[in-house]
């Protein structure tokens, strides 16, 4: 049995050893934001934050997350009460296929945490785990500045 | 009939020519149904790939109705009730749907209005359409909804549809946000991995050790959980209830797999040699042919250039859904030509294409023909064991990079002459390759990966070319937009196929661009001429011209700074040579490997229906021709490929990404010509420019490593 907390609820979960976090996200849990892409901790389309800070899904054996805090993106905010993030790439229109985001959100998001007003290194620097195919990359760097602006205001 | 190269290639049948793809999808039912609660559904043959079509589209359907784009519900392709658009390829999607459904949706507006002026008596002319409201002079006659769901649109498009002026448009030409960016911000389930139906089981499959490698022996041994074996000759794959056992399983029989291996494949070091050689044995094609007579030439030029294999390396492996009932098969995909993916999976089978029925569902971003298609019919031979279960299948990272098909690696030997001012007299160029589509659907067996494992296994057909009127393959962007009194191109397509090659974005073009550019700039140099001079001066077609002298004055070419370490390239194209114009410049740093730090982008895409759709299409078809210009090769060993994860073959991170403007010149008289394609090859040649700036040698060779560049003459 492993229990942890996922984007504020308590859980329970009995799962085998050669079961990783992105597997119990992805099934028992039924989320989709947490995104498999490598299995090998190469693309990051599968970031969460573990106690705040970004963490490969698809590398994390449940033991290893026990007692832990886990946010997904359906953690970060809600349709309705968007994190700022969320509404940044919406309005630097960031994104082509999109496949990719959710990690993108989990690092900028430990990013503005860690750093409130980050320069364009630092968040090339923090981005630079994630694999984006479309060419989004610049976009995504506006709405990260567009959201650490929008968080200072 | 669809002959599959996109509508965009006329057909003669003798019907009155009808826009895009609505000329072989010719009922209105087909693409429009409206709803009498309100709702307009919209029915591409077209899919979604990440480059945000859906969103254009609807742009254009409201525009066209008069509709609020909120009433516009796009439905996505499902066999056979969609149109049949064969393939989302070729920068054709707004030419081909988009041409569609403006001329479907002005033909509604028309038959509605006309039964609503009709029963109202009111003047037809008279009449406006306020959000789906039909005004007449003293107020509201009617609506579409009123009209709803009564069958007006079981009738053939008439040609007679006109679309609505150019100014009188509001909703195409602006830039509306993506329809589809909100949820997948928000971790609202969006792809086909994301598909999760009662009893779905979960699948994996075990690759052969070897490219050809023979199932000699399987031991025995246990599996985790419920995981049991599915096997069809070298095709082996597992399934089991949950992801974790499926993955763990695979694990295990890879190791207790015992394959005969061959030698199938080139020596990677000497890829080039082997092309040569191949090319022997290959069918050679007169691409264009000009004969004029010409003054003795001055200054000659002979070069070769050469790229690697490219996998398309999607940030998500392909994954299929696949569910029988009875004989009757159902199968999820993101595939880009659902009916070309029906036809494949029916031979396989053997069995009659009604009997399939495929549904689009977005994968991650596609760039080509990818797994998509392959893991569909894997999803669907797996499925025969499940009892009627949906089986999920999902590929690994070293399926994708070492499975789905690679653009093939090219060469082409260019001879140029010109006269003593420079002025171009004589091209001379021949192309070798493979073919650049093993696309299902086209072929009398099937092209899928499995289908040739089976147990009867279907043999595999070297790729083709699409016809030059679609663009061409191998010798897409061959024949130089300058002009040029005496040329000669050939193509010569490779029968050998030891890698599968299919699509990706550019086809030849990656390679052709990039080597009449190259030769173009060398030419300028050996005349002491600017290079942007000299490609103004061989440039008729105004339009090219103008993206040039845009990326030029953005870039401040003219005012250049000359930094140690740094330079400038600039390159243009026509994609293939009749769609979008694109002019661009790089910004090359040249340190212990080169970094492309800038890119300005100038295109002309005609119309433009979504400004900031067309310039992020651009935009990230720039990035991926920088990627593929500085890293991008498919790595093999004579048995297998070995570049299958992200650290064997790399793609560019945002610390190596340069910063790119884009500027649109939009054309809104002028027809759509697309976005997607255009700025990848002029990209790759603004870069060896760059590299030739920074350090005096001009790469021959993709990628643009320190290795290639040491070779470079």
């Amino acid at each position: 049995m492993t229990s942890f907390t996922l984007n504020g609820a308590d859980v329970i979960l009995d799962l085998p050893d050669h079961a990783t976090l992105l597997h119990a996200l992805r099934g028992p849990l039924g989320l989709s934001s947490p995104r498999f892409g490598c299995g090998a901790e190469q693309c990051g389309s599968c970031m969460v934050l573990l106690d705040g800070k970004p963490a490969y899904a698809c590398a994390l054996g449940m033991d290893a997350v026990a007692g832990r805090k886990i946010v997904t993106v359906e953690g970060l905010g809600s349709d309705g009460a968007p994190h700022s993030l969320q509404a940044a790439f919406v309005a630097e229109q960031a994104g082509q296929c999109g496949y990719c985001l959710s990690g993108m959100l989990i690092s900028a998001a430990a990013l503005l945490a860690a750093n409130p007003d980050p320069d364009e290194d630092a968040i090339r620097t923090a981005m630079e785990p994630h694999l984006c195919r479309c060419g989004s990359h610049n976009r995504i760097i506006r709405a990260i500045r567009r959201a650490a602006r929008e968080m200072a205001a | 009939m669809s002959h599959g190269f996109g509508a965009a290639l006329k057909v003669d049948d003798g019907k009155p020519r009808l826009p895009g793809s609505l000329h072989l999808n010719r009922r209105l039912s087909q693409w429009l149904h409206v709803r009498a609660d309100g709702v307009v559904e919209v029915k591409p043959g077209k899919v979604e790939l990440g480059q945000g079509i859906l969103t254009a589209l609807a742009q254009i359907a409201a525009d066209e109705l008069d509709v609020a784009p909120e009433r516009i519900r796009i439905i996505s392709v499902v066999t056979p009730d969609s149109p049949d658009e064969a393939v989302t390829s070729g920068s054709l999607s707004v030419q081909d749907s988009g041409s569609a459904i403006r001329h479907a949706s002005a033909d509604a507006r028309r038959i509605f209005l006309s039964v609503a002026a009709q029963r109202s008596g009111v003047a037809f002319e008279a009449v406006t359409v306020t959000d789906g409201d039909f005004i007449g002079p003293h107020g509201k006659i009617g609506s579409y909804w009123q009209f709803g769901d009564a069958g007006l649109l079981e009738v053939e498009a008439s040609p007679e549809a006109r679309a609505k002026p150019m100014e009188a448009r509001r909703l195409v030409g602006i830039s509306a946000p993506r329809r589809d960016l909100p949820g997948k911000l928000h971790g609202a389930p969006a792809y086909v991995h994301d598909l999760r139906l009662p009893g779905m089981l979960h699948a994996r499959i075990i690759r052969p050790n070897a490219r050809g490698a023979v199932l000699e022996a399987l031991a025995d041994g246990p599996l985790p959980g419920d995981a049991r074996l599915v096997r069809d000759g070298n095709f082996l794959a597992v399934l089991a209830s949950t992801e974790w056992d499926a993955e763990a399983a695979a694990t295990r029989i890879a190791t207790r797999a015992q394959w005969q291996e061959a030698v199938t494949l080139p020596e990677q070091a000497q890829l080039a040699d082997w092309l040569r050689d191949a090319a022997t044995r290959g069918e050679r094609k007169v691409t264009e042919e000009r004969d004029a007579d010409i003054p003795a030439a001055v200054h000659r030029l002979k070069r070769s250039f050469h790229r690697p294999y490219l996998a398309h390396a999607s940030i998500g492996p392909s994954c299929a859904v696949a569910r029988f009932d009875g004989d009757r098969v159902e199968v999820f995909s993101h595939t880009q030509g659902p009916y070309n993916l029906r036809t494949d999976i029916a031979k396989t089978l053997r069995c009659a294409p009604e009997k399939v029925i495929v549904r689009h569902m977005e994968g991650a971003g596609c760039y080509g023909h990818n797994g998509a298609d392959d893991v569909a019919l894997e999803a669907v031979l797996i499925a025969r064991a499940a009892e009627g279960k949906p089986v999920r299948l999902l590929w690994s990272r070293a399926d994708e990079l070492g499975w789905a098909p690679f653009s093939p690696a090219m060469l082409v030997d260019i001879e140029a002459s010109a006269a003593a001012d420079g002025s171009l007299l004589g091209w001379h160029a021949e192309v070798i390759s493979n073919g650049h589509s093993g696309r299902p659907g086209r072929s009398p067996v099937p092209t899928l990966l499995a289908a040739s494992q089976l147990a009867e296994p279907f043999p595999v057909q070297p790729s083709i070319n699409p016809p030059l009127a679609a663009g061409g393959g191998a010798e897409r962007n061959a024949i130089p937009g300058y002009r040029i009194p005496k040329l000669h191109v050939a193509t010569t397509r490779l029968l050998d196929m030891p890698i599968r090659t299919s699509a990706l974005r550019g086809l030849g073009a990656t390679l052709n661009v990039w080597a009449v550019e190259s030769v173009m700039d060398e030419m300028a140099a050996l005349v002491g001429e600017d290079p942007l001079t000299y490609r103004l001066r061989h440039l008729d077609d105004a339009r090219g011209r103008a993206v040039l002298e845009k990326v030029a004055g953005m870039a401040g070419w003219q005012g250049r700074e000359t930094r140690e370490g740094f330079g400038f390239g600039i390159a243009y194209a026509r994609y293939k040579n009749t769609g979008a114009y694109a002019a661009v410049i790089a910004e090359v740093e040249a340190r212990e490997r080169i970094f492309c730090r800038r890119l300005w982008i100038a295109g002309d895409c005609g119309e433009v229906v979504n400004p900031d759709g067309a310039a992020n299409q651009l935009e990230g078809g720039a990035i991926h021709g920088a990627s593929i210009a500085l890293v991008e090769e498919v790595r093999f060993d004579r048995q297998r490929i070995t570049s299958d994860s992200w650290e064997s073959f790399p793609i560019l991170r945002f610390s190596e990404v340069p910063k790119v403007d884009v500027a649109l010149i939009n054309r809104p008289e002028a027809p759509f010509l697309g976005a997607g394609e255009a700025s990848l090859a002029p990209t790759i040649a603004a870069i060896a420019g760059g590299i030739h700036a920074a350090l005096g040698a001009r790469p021959r060779q993709l990628p643009f490593s320190a290795e290639n560049i040491a070779k470079a003459g």
